[in-house]
């Protein structure tokens, strides 16, 4: 279980790189790009948290936060293409 | 692609949705089961008409044996596109000559066109952009030779389907038609 | 720590590396269509490797065998929703305008889409589509 604060350090500076092209831009879709891959991030660190604190109810969370940023992601593309 | 009957596309949906209860409660209690099976039976009965065309169709083994055999290769061209990513990012030079290339698919039914698209995005160097029909327009990380150098239309097609569709589409003809 | 626990937090740690080769991709690539390129496949894989290596360290760790169920699930799930995301996001990003980028070498999606406007103004004008 030790090993678990790597992969997190890990994960933690992966969501900073993400943050960095969100913050600079310099297009709009570059920043969902960002989001899109920090969504997919979150997803896998709640799974991680489940067996961190060794609870299976969690991976449902993580489960209902994939559908939810799914969603999500697909409303801002139609966004983009100006459908909405 | 005919219609099967009412009685197979309704016991087709009753066995994909009891599969996905399953698959999400990940028990097999006794009282679960029961439960699930019933809803599967209440939901299936107004959603069949719009969840599967071919019914129990689906389920012939010569389809079942193509796609246990298309998630290995699936998961291997995955790997592989993974490692050509990392090779790109890693490599000091980014070695890149991305541009947008034009592929035809022979496959016919919704379901099949969507999986390709979706195994094109995750195989190396290509993305899926837009399908229109039967064209596919694929955003491609380095454009080969071979496609660049092509004189007609018609090449360009040909040698470009060659590279991205084709070791698809012999799975995805049998399984989804 | 045995052979099913080691097996998850192997999978677990190269998870963990593909995410940050995605976050670095997103860094380096010079425009927005290769960075969705190389930022999309490796989240996709590297959550696959994270997800389902947490699943079998469960296991291994003396959980119930219902873990491995549910994170086979919700990975299955990201691999079937991830590329539709990028798919809408890249055509999202193209019809909004963004440029491709300078070196690259051919376009025929922008040939396709001229040759279309020109059929349906050379028929009618058919203002409003989807």
């Amino acid at each position: 279980m030790i090993g678990i604060n790597v992969y997190l350090a890990l994960i933690a500076i992966a969501t900073l790189l993400a943050m960095y092209r969100f913050l600079v831009g310099p297009t709009t879709p570059d920043r969902l790009v960002a989001v899109d891959i920090m969504t997919t991030i979150t997803t896998g660190l709640m799974v991680l948290f489940a067996l961190y604190y060794g609870r299976m109810i969690y991976i449902s969370v993580a489960l209902v936060y994939a559908v939810l940023a799914f969603g999500g992601v697909i409303a801002f593309a139609r966004y983009l293409e100006g459908g909405l | 692609m005919g219609e099967a009957n009412r009685f197979s596309r309704y016991a087709y949906t009753v066995i994909v949705l009891f599969l996905i209860w399953v698959l999400l409660t990940a028990s097999l209690d006794r009282q679960e089961l029961i439960f699930g099976f019933l809803l599967s039976l209440f939901v299936a009965s107004f959603t069949y008409p719009m969840f599967t065309s071919r019914g129990l169709g689906n389920l012939h083994p010569r389809r079942v044996a193509y796609a246990m055999a298309y998630v290995p290769y699936f998961l291997w061209a995955m790997i592989m596109a993974n490692l050509d990513v990392a090779y790109r990012v890693l490599h000091p030079k980014r070695p890149i000559r991305p541009g947008i290339v034009h592929c035809k698919t022979v496959l016919k039914s919704n379901t099949g066109k969507l999986s390709l698209a979706n195994s094109i995005t995750l195989t190396p160097g290509t993305i899926t952009l837009d399908v229109d029909g039967e064209d596919y327009f694929i955003h491609w990380i380095w454009v080969p030779d071979e496609v660049l150098g092509a004189k007609t239309e018609g090449e360009h097609v040909e040698n470009a389907s060659r590279n991205i569709t084709r070791p698809f589409e012999k799975f995805l003809k049998v399984i989804f038609g | 720590m045995n052979v099913l626990s080691a097996t998850g937090e192997a999978l677990v740690l190269i998870g963990t590396f593909f995410y940050f080769l995605s976050a670095l991709g997103l860094i380096r690539m010079p425009d927005v269509y290769n960075r969705m390129q190389t930022s999309t496949k490796s989240a996709t894989l590297g959550s696959l490797g994270v997800i389902i290596g947490t699943g079998l360290w469960a296991v291994g760790m003396g959980h119930s065998v219902a873990w491995i169920v549910q994170t086979v699930v919700v990975a299955t799930f990201i691999l079937l929703t991830n590329p539709i995301s990028a798919h809408a996001l890249i055509r999202g990003a193209y019809r909004s305008g963004i440029p491709l980028w300078n070196g690259s070498v051919v376009d025929k999606y922008g040939e396709h889409l001229e040759a279309k406007a020109e059929a349906a103004e050379n028929e009618k004008d058919e203002g409003d589509g989807e």
